[in-house]
């Protein structure tokens, strides 16, 4: 598929134009092979998706055919009629559409070329985006949220009616979101404006290229064509070979933990060793403590900085510019700096903790040294005995070229809904076309036509049974067969609420002098934290934010006051986002080197024993086997199962055997989840119910479990109410704002869950219920995966009964009572806080 | 559970002094006066639902179907022989000519054979139309006195609603948030009953100068009991 050089030289002169000839010459550069290739593709009519690594020139590639097309355009003369967009680009980030602004401007300028690149995110003044309707630049730079926007206005058909090419940046992410569904559409929308439309998808290795080039064109309805529409595939082979390594510590590795606190002055070591450092972890809680800690450790003052989502965007933008000029020695980051955004020289990637996936590493790894041709450098630091596996594994993996990104879901019906609603506004809209248009979007290919009706009829009046709101309907049909809107109202509410993603409520956090209390005001915003966090917090409490000690004065209004803190007992705030499963893929390899004594060779020497201990003791589970053991320790009965399949997984599993386990008798008393395995202990020996087969082993982890049993639990569950809460914004049940004022979460969360509880007494099948658990069920509660799970262990359960705590399950023993009460239990701790008075105050004095 | 059982267990468990009087705080949100046959409930707002989606806010028209159901349950196991609609029956003045034909009968049926008044609320001035009843300012019964919004000066043996208190605690760093019965041993101020109905922390600067600090109790509404939370324990937001 790749060329070779000479060949691509040739091409180039076929393909290219003189002058971007003449602009690599000066350069002293040649366009690469998949440059020239991409460009031949779509000069020939076709759309393309390219595969490549960061660093292989992407970017240009993309808008090479926008480029060379507008190149030779002739120049509009006096009096014709104004041009329209030619190429729309769209990006995840809106930082990347800014950083693409700059990037794309300098070979623009430097070959001459007559053509104007502007951006349009939600950062952009009214007046430029006004201007922009009436003066289109040739190429538009924006966001998934924009172009639906742009999509919904009534000059729409209009506005885009010279378009000729999409280039959709960083595909691999965008594709696997509800952003992705909404963006699909908007695409088959222009698609339907102009017919011959082209695609250009630019992406990272993903583990099945199909769904991408399936996603990148129109898709037929099934009864004309059953084999799926696909997009050109351009493959640029993986640059120079990661060189990574795993941290061989001369410390003692922990048995559990995230902090990997003990790798600290080894870290710091490697940080003085090189340039610039990059330090990823996978959540923010685990970023403030590392940071904390590096600067404990750091005494020579060198420049280490923060980096990750919650932090106020002046402070995130400062670090940015900082790392752009190679001011900084080290960064710790989240996944905020994950995506395809070219900062200053990084000669090394620390991964602290476990990457969680394969993919993952290898594009934080590309960070590491933008140029393909150069080896990236990486350690990776396992935080404990678990990881040390896990790591290992993404370690073989990276260098096989193994992929596990996620495979692609259907079409989320939330989003569909205010894609309707949108479609309303722009014009009124055939329900037959509609179908047809949205059909041809992959993620809803198979979409039937009942389920669109019931969604369409959602949007008008809420979709009940109980028809009493077709008075107050948003959309009507009207006599010619038309949908419209009823009202201008809707069009206006409907652009506020435009968008997929709905954060969690959160609190400013204000930083005011000491002393003052909630007084205090005027001092600086340090960044977000989230609103369920600082309700658990007293006045007085020290935690750590934006790496800094601070003491919590209290709350006032929207904003957490906070002034300088001190001292032990330092709190680290949880974030509900970030916490990535242990992906199957990876799962698969750590069950793998468990199974096979020669792989333990590569491991540190203290791992390996740990692993031979566990044979001798109890026994270490074959590659498909499910290993289950049981032991009593104190007064109660402990059962540990390895199924390897990521928290999520195990917290639903964990939810449901407990569940069975307290019909059988066993009277369990709570259970706690790690990535890699799960443990539930009861007052009961549940190793002798297993013998007696009331129930047996193989009867508890029936998949029957996932019917009845998870349906009753769902009902109550505090992740249902959430999800709903996400899918009833993004339908536009429930605004995300008003005109002019932001609604607080509170509120939002409040209605919302008393909406969930009405409705589900009432219509259980209603179909934002039904979005709900879809989401669910795929999300938070990973039921697909425990179900494949389950599956592949049937027959091949191994129970082990010990005396005492086997090695593999000190982890997670070591687990318990750090998480805090589940679920159900907001009662018992009423009922503490009730007997407190009653112990306080006496018998009977609670009664006033 | 039927109605002796409950009243047993409430006779001992959850009964509350207001003034002179003794009632049951019920753990569904309504107050019950066993010596005066006599129940309490505050803010139904009835047909909020379809007050919103007038203006195109289409949430699920059952709201007025779920709160009627539950308000059956406490009257049926009570069996009062005076209701008192604490104000904020209807979520507007055009609520009861919207409510469904279904739910009008439901409600006159509850009503058949009992005194039942409609205390006047900020959300429904007027008498709700076409619905038998009495429709009042306020009302005094023994050493109590039933207003919709409390008064700002301290009364005795005042009965009101409006505020829609909730109380929050953080135990084992949890938090729970819980509708409640706010009360000083003076003052009684009821949690809303409607199925739509928000809360406000009865910590709020709302009710400043309403209670007695040092005897105010939060009664916050657990599925089976009340739960007795002294104000030291109770926290903002």
């Amino acid at each position: 598929m790749t060329e070779q050089p000479r060949l691509a030289e040739q091409n180039a002169a076929v393909h290219l134009p003189e002058p971007f000839l003449k602009w690599f010459a000066e350069k002293g550069w040649s366009p690469r092979a998949h440059q020239v290739e991409l460009l031949a593709t779509v000069q020939a009519g076709q759309s393309v998706l390219l595969i490549a690594p960061t660093g292989a020139g992407k970017t240009l590639a993309g808008f090479l055919p926008s480029l060379t097309e507008l190149a030779g355009r002739p120049r509009r003369k006096p009096g014709q009629a104004r041009r329209g967009i030619h190429t729309l680009y769209i990006s995840p980030l809106k930082a990347l559409a800014v950083d693409i602004e700059r990037n794309l401007g300098k070979p623009v300028e430097e070959i001459g070329l007559p053509v104007t690149i502007e951006t349009r995110t939600g950062d952009t003044p009214a007046h430029k985006r006004q201007r922009q309707k009436l003066v289109p630049p040739d190429i538009l730079l924006t966001t998934p949220e924009q172009l639906a926007l742009l999509i919904a206005a009534s000059d729409a058909r209009r506005f885009f009616e010279d378009l000729r090419y999409v280039v959709l940046d960083e595909l691999h992410s965008l594709v696997t979101s509800k952003r992705g569904h909404l963006l699909a559409l908007g695409l088959a929308r222009l698609r339907s404006f102009v017919p011959g439309l082209q695609t250009i998808g630019l992406s990272a290795t993903v583990a099945e290229p199909d769904e991408l080039r399936r996603w990148l064109v129109g898709q037929n309805p099934p009864e004309i064509s059953t084999k799926p529409a696909m997009a050109s595939l351009i493959t640029v082979a993986g640059g120079a070979k990661p060189d990574i390594s795993i941290l061989d510590s001369e410390q003692h590795v922990p048995w559990s933990g995230h902090l990997a606190r003990y790798a600290i002055p080894e870290i710091y070591e490697a940080i003085k060793r090189h340039r610039t450092t990059l330090l990823f972890v996978n959540t923010r809680s685990q970023a403030e403590l590392l940071f904390q800690e590096l600067w404990r450790a750091n005494e020579d003052s060198l420049p280490i900085a923060l980096h990750h989502g919650s932090l106020d965007v002046g402070q995130r933008r400062r670090v940015e510019k900082a790392m752009g000029e190679n001011a900084l020695r080290a960064i710790v980051a989240t996944s905020t700096l994950d995506l395809g955004i070219d900062w200053g020289d990084v000669d090394l990637v620390v991964h602290v903790g476990a990457p969680k996936g394969a993919s993952r590493l290898a594009q934080r790894i590309g960070r590491a040294n933008h140029r393909m041709d150069e080896p990236s450098k990486a350690i990776l630091i396992p935080a404990n005995r678990f990881e040390v596996l896990e790591c290992r594994a993404a370690l073989d993996a990276n260098y096989l070229g193994a992929q596990d990104t996620p495979p692609l879901i259907d079409g989320a019906l939330d989003v569909l809904s205010q894609h309707v609603l949108g479609s309303a506004c722009a014009a009124p809209f055939d329900a037959d076309l509609l179908f047809q248009e949205v059909r041809s979007a992959a993620p809803y290919a198979r979409l039937e036509r009942s389920t669109f009706d019931r969604v369409v009829d959602f949007v008008a009046t809420g979709g009940y049974a109980l028809k009493s709101y077709e008075r107050y309907a948003r959309i009507r049909k009207t006599n010619d067969g038309m949908w419209r809107v009823s009202h201008p109202r809707i069009a206006q509410q409907y652009r506020l609420n435009v968008g997929t993603i709905v954060e969690m409520p959160e609190l400013n956090v204000r930083y005011v002098r000491q002393g003052r209390g909630l007084a205090g005001r005027g001092g600086p915003v340090l960044g977000k934290i989230e609103e369920y966090f600082a309700e658990t917090l007293r006045i007085g409490d020290s935690f750590l934010f934006a790496g800094k000690v601070l003491r919590f004065e209290g709350i006032r209004e929207n904003e957490c006051v906070v002034s300088n803190g001190a001292g032990a007992n330092i709190i680290v705030p949880s974030y509900a986002g970030g916490k990535f499963p242990l992906s199957t893929y990876l799962a698969d390899q750590v069950r793998g080197m468990l199974a096979d004594s020669n792989r333990w060779r590569a491991l540190p020497e203290q791992v390996a024993d740990w692993l031979r201990l566990q044979k001798e003791k109890s026994v270490l589970p074959k590659r498909g086997d499910l290993l289950v053991e049981t032991f009593p320790r104190g007064n109660r009965h402990y059962m540990v199962a390895y199924p390897f399949e990521g928290r999520l997984a195990h917290q639903t599993l964990g939810m449901l055997l407990t569940r069975r386990l307290e019909r059988a008798g066993a009277r369990p008393l709570g259970f706690v989840a790690t990535d890699y395995s799960l443990a539930v202990w009861a007052l009961d020996d549940m190793a002798s119910l297993f013998k007696a087969g009331k129930p047996s082993l193989a009867a508890l982890f029936d998949e029957d479990m996932l019917g009845d049993d998870l349906e009753a639990w769902l009902n109550d569950s505090w992740m249902l109410k959430r999800t709903f809460r996400t899918c009833a914004v993004i339908a536009g049940l429930i605004e995300k704002r008003f005109p002019g004022q932001e609604k607080s979460g509170r509120q939002v969360t409040v209605s919302a869950d008393l909406i969930y509880d009405v409705l589900r007494s009432h219509e259980p099948d209603h179909i934002l219920l039904q979005a709900t658990r879809t989401d669910a069920a795929a999300g938070l509660l990973d039921v697909s995966r425990l179900a494949e799970m389950l599956s592949r262990v049937r027959g091949r359960i191994v129970h082990k009964h010990l005396e005492q705590i086997s090695p593999l399950a000190v982890p997670i023993m070591l687990e318990i009572g750090k998480e805090s009460v589940n679920g159900g239990a907001n009662e018992t701790l009423l009922m503490e806080a009730a007997d407190l008075v009653e112990e306080a105050m006496g018998p009977g004095m609670s009664l006033v | 559970m039927n109605f002796a059982a409950r009243a047993s267990t409430f006779a001992e468990a959850d009964r509350v002094g207001i003034a002179d009087e003794r009632a049951v705080c019920d753990p569904r949100g309504v107050l019950y006066f066993p010596e005066l046959r006599l129940l309490a409930v505050s803010d139904l707002h009835l047909e909020k639902g379809s007050s919103l989606a007038r203006r195109g806010a289409l949430i699920p028209p059952y709201d007025t179907g779920a709160t009627l159901l539950r308000l059956q349950a406490v009257i049926a196991d009570y069996q009062p022989a005076i209701v008192i609609s604490l104000g904020d029956s209807f979520h507007d003045g055009g609520g009861a000519e919207r409510m469904h034909s279904s739910f009008r009968e439901r409600l006159e049926g509850l009503i058949a054979g009992r005194d039942w008044f409609w205390v006047a609320g900020n959300h429904d001035p007027d008498a709700p139309a076409d619905l038998p009843g009495e429709t009042v300012r306020e009302l005094a019964v023994g050493s109590l006195v039933f207003r919709h919004e409390p008064s700002a000066v301290r009364v005795e043996g005042e009965v009101a609603g409006h505020l829609h208190p909730c109380a929050r605690i953080v135990q084992r760093g949890r938090s729970v948030r819980r509708r409640c019965f706010a009360g000083d041993g003076g003052r009684m101020i009821m949690p809303a009953f409607g199925a739509y109905t928000g809360s406000l922390n009865v910590l709020d600067r709302a009710y400043a100068g309403l209670f007695r600090r040092e005897t105010l109790m939060a009664y916050m509404l657990g599925t089976e009991r009340i739960f007795a939370i002294s104000h030291a324990m109770l926290r903002p937001g």
